[in-house]
Formats: structure tokens, sequence, C-alpha cells
């Protein structure tokens, strides 16, 4: 038998090694306009590799053994900072959750001074989420340390949209050509901005849908690299007409109270996504929110907890995902250019 | 620089199938045993002895896949690979497990793979097989299982290509230059 044909007999999906790692060279994840098809893929793959750490009796490895990491909340979140915590926490980092109720925040410091503070303290990752659009930037320039976005006013929420790409490309393989329809309130959401970004990188053909008061006054038009390629609709029954995946994204009580849709039951007739309209989607098309849903305005009852529902899917992989990005920021943290740079003396 | 072929494909075929035939001679059988290939050379290799041992023993040996990026302590001295896959490993509490990979230098992959391991399981004895030692080991770790040893110094480079993951077949040492390291 010669070596040709015991290869032969090898199964080997490891024909082509997949060790290209896209020229990753981030910090910092701030959003996601400006990802390359690569660097999407690459924290896809990272991605699975968390997804088979979960899936062991004890879920814990040492990849960020002597890291720090801060959560700075100054606005409300369960899901993305648990999801966060428990990231750092599966893959051996030290985690210290900080919300700006109950710290110096709320005795006026600023966001710069309360940067630095960390920093001196010790943290060798920020995760921030901001009721500001642009604080995580300020954060990044600020400091040394990597920062993550975790949400920043209605700007972007990058993490939330690679949760979302992952549990999408789980379920359809890959999105390129795919119709993704996003329903809710554009004007003001971070998810739907980044899952824009992440989605027409990715190929995918993206139908974003709200009352024409919700809608950001020039989207649609081609303002090249400045807003994602996406095509407004404003009428949701004609907009999921064969779409692959069907979002629909939280309505504000803010939003109600400020005069952009004259009520929760006007809202909840023409843009809740329900049976009947997912009906006329694809065959088996997936239903995605990210949570927290107000069931029975945009989402009925029987589709959130439907057999096409991926909501708790969602959240699942919210954690490797998150994983995925602190693992890869870290690659090119200052700590490790020191541990290098002590290694080559 | 030089470059000299030290393997060629024959003689990683007689290699490969001199370890499988030791393995089971050392282990008095293969009740119990189990590949784990380090990716990435080392899965291909593992998927060959278990081949080789099939073919003289009518047995297949369960085999697995460990990938080590999330153990390892020298990841930031090495320009930070950050490409990482998952692992894919069967039961391995209980079991004999051979860890196989292509070439065995300072000893930190083994470490790391060691530890790795112990994660998913309590194994009865762990042994390691690889396809070249080049020497210069920085941990007490040896090999049970070697193709070949190859006396290096510290700046040369070994390259172990393989048909399954390069789609060529051959080991070569590429002499470095003689810098003495600044420690």
């Amino acid at each position: 038998m010669t070596t040709e044909t015991r290869a032969d007999v090898v199964p080997a999906p490891f024909a082509a090694p997949s060790t290209d790692d896209g020229g990753w060279q981030r910090r910092h994840l701030l959003d996601l306009d400006d990802f390359t098809v690569e660097e999407l893929d690459l924290v896809m793959r990272t991605t699975d590799t968390m997804k088979e750490v979960l899936s062991r009796e004890v879920p814990r490895v040492p990849a960020l053994r002597g890291t720090t990491i801060f959560t700075l909340f100054y606005e409300n979140s369960t899901r993305t900072r648990s999801s966060f915590e428990l990231a750092g926490k599966i893959l051996g980092a030290d985690v210290i959750n900080i919300s700006a109720s109950g710290s110096s925040v709320s005795k006026g410091e600023s966001l710069v001074d309360t940067v630095k503070t960390l920093q001196a303290v010790g943290a060798d990752v920020l995760i921030m989420r901001h009721n500001r659009s642009g604080g995580p930037y300020l954060a990044a320039r600020t400091g040394q340390c990597s920062v993550v976005n975790a949400g920043d006013g209605t700007h972007a929420h990058p993490t939330q949209a690679l949760l979302d790409l992952y549990t999408m490309r789980g379920a359809l393989g890959d999105v390129r050509g795919r119709k993704v329809v996003i329903v809710g309130d554009l004007l003001h959401s971070r998810v739907a901005r980044s899952n824009a970004w992440a989605l027409t990188t990715m190929g995918a053909e993206v139908v974003v849908c709200a009352p024409p008061t919700l809608v950001p006054a020039r989207l649609g038009e081609a303002l090249e690299g400045h807003l994602p390629r996406v095509r407004v609709e404003t009428d949701l029954d004609k907009a999921v007409v064969d779409a692959d995946v069907v979002m629909a994204l939280r309505i504000q009580n803010e939003r109600m109270q400020g005069g952009y849709v004259p009520g929760v039951r006007e809202y909840s007739r023409l843009y809740q996504v329900n049976g009947e309209r997912v009906a006329r989607a694809k065959p088996g098309a997936l239903v995605m929110h990210p949570g927290p849903m107000n069931e029975g305005v945009e989402i009925s009852h029987e589709v959130a907890h439907g057999l096409q529902s991926r909501v708790e899917e969602q959240v699942t992989n919210g954690v490797a995902v998150r994983m995925a990005v602190l693992w890869l920021l870290t690659r090119n943290s200052t700590k490790a250019a020191k541990a290098a740079a002590k290694g080559a003396l | 620089m030089s470059e000299s072929n030290i393997m060629s494909p024959d003689d990683i075929r007689r290699a490969v199938t001199r370890i499988a035939h030791e393995i089971v001679e050392n282990n008095r059988g293969t009740d119990d045993l189990v590949f784990v290939g380090m990716r990435t050379r080392g899965v291909p290799l593992a998927h060959r002895i278990a081949a080789a041992i099939a073919e003289f023993e009518r047995v297949e040996v369960p085999i697995g896949s460990l990938d080590v990026g999330l153990y390892r302590d020298d990841l930031t001295e090495r320009g930070a690979t950050v490409s990482i896959q998952p692992s894919d490993l069967p039961e391995v509490a209980g079991k004999k497990i051979v860890l196989v990979d292509d070439v065995l230098y300072t000893g930190r992959t083994v470490r790391a793979a060691l530890d790795a391991l112990i994660d998913y399981g309590r194994p009865r004895r762990i042994q390691l097989a690889v396809l070249v030692d080049r020497g210069h080991r920085e941990l007490p770790i040896r090999a049970d299982f070697v193709g070949k040893n190859i006396p290096t110094s510290r700046a040369d480079n070994v390259q172990v290509r393989l048909n399954e993951s390069d789609g060529e077949e051959y080991v070569r040492v590429t002499v470095g230059e003689k810098v003495e390291v600044g420690r």
C-alpha cells in the first residue's frame, strides 16, 4: 500500500487547514462597518471552537488567564452583560462589573477619567455600554486597553450582530443571497445598524421595514460606504414575501410617547411579526429577536415561541460569540505586546 | 541558508508503519487505545497510524483531533496565531491515549495538549508519538514513539509536509543563521 492510497483512506476534513487569520490586527470592537468578509469568517470559525468548549461537562479553558476584564455599563442590560461576564470567566479571565449607578460615575466622574482609572487599576479589556453614540470610541482613544462596544446609543451593537450572523449561518449555511427582513424601530436601533453592516458585507439581501416615521432619513439612498446597502419597505406584508429570516426589533415605550407611532395597537396591527406574516416568508424561515421581547407588540406570542423561532439559540450563541471576540481582541493586546518584548530581550 | 531533505515519502511511510507496530507491541494489543492527533499535521498522522494498524491487526482504533490554541503559554511569543479550531474527541476517560504530532521541539505544545486532554476526562495512560524529534526540550517531556531523531540547532527550521494537509510530502531542515539569540 503506497502513501498515496493510504492518504486517500483518510477521511480528512483537514485537507485544507484553515489557519488563515485574515490578517487580524484588531484590538477594539466598536462596530462592524469596516469589517472584511475574512474577518467576519474568522470570528465565525472561532465561535465554532468556543461552542465546542461550551459543550463540555466543565466548560473552562485557561486561554485568558491573567487577563482582567471590566464591564462598564451606563445603561441597563441583562443578557449582554451576563453573557460577556460568563464568556470572560469560561476563558479564565477575571471579570469585574461596574455599573454607572453605584460607582464614581454617579458622583460626576467623566467618561475619560473613569476609563483612565480602570486602566490604572489594571483593566486589559473594557466592555462598555453607553447611552450616547460614540462613547466606546472615546474610551478606545483614551486608553491602552481593548474596548468592546456592548451597545452605544442608537449607533452600534456589534456583538449582537455577530451572534445573529452566527445563528443565521448555523441554520442556513451561508447567508449570501439570502433575504433578511429587519422590522422595527430603525431610527433608534443599534442592533439593526450593526446587523445591516455585517449582513450586507456577507452578501445577504437586507430589507428593513418600519413606519416611515421610524426610518432614518437618508437610508436607502446611495451613500457609498456611509450606510449599509439596504432596501427600505414600509409595508411589512410585502417585505416578508420569500424572506429567509424575519427579525423583529423591540419597540420601546418611549417611542410611543415620542409621537413616532400612533399607538401600540396601531403598531402591532401593521408591524407585528405574527403567524400570518411569517407564513408569507419562505417555508421554515427563521424568526429572530434580539430581546427583550414585547410579546404581543412587535412579535406575537405564538411566533416568539414557535418552531421557527431562534430566539433562545441567539442567547446561547451570544456567549460563544463573545468568547470568540474576547479571544481575538486579546491576541493583539498591549499585554501580549509587552510579553513578546520581554521574550525578545 | 541551505536546505536538506531529511525524509522522503517512503521514509515517512516506513516510520509510520514502524510506529504503528511499536504502539501495538507496547500496549499489548489495541484494547482501549485512542489516537489523538494534534492540529494540524498530527491529525493526518494519527489517521495513517490507525490505517496501518487496521491493516495488520484488523482493528479500528478511535481517532480524535485536538487543538491546543486555548491552552498555550507561548502564544504571545510566537507572533500570536489567532486561528483556532474545535477539538473533536471520542471518550478519553479510562482510555490509553496516544497523542500524535509531527514535530517534538520545546515540549510546550505537548504540555498544553496534556492540560487540554485532562479537561475531557481522566485517561488511564497518555503516550506520545511524533514523526520527528528535533531536541531542545524546555520541559521534562519525552516521546514514547519517534519516527526519526534529527539533531538541529535552535536556529534551524524543520518543515513537515504531508499530502493530506499540504499536497506534498517530505521532512526538510533549513539551516538557519547561527546567531545567538540574546537572552
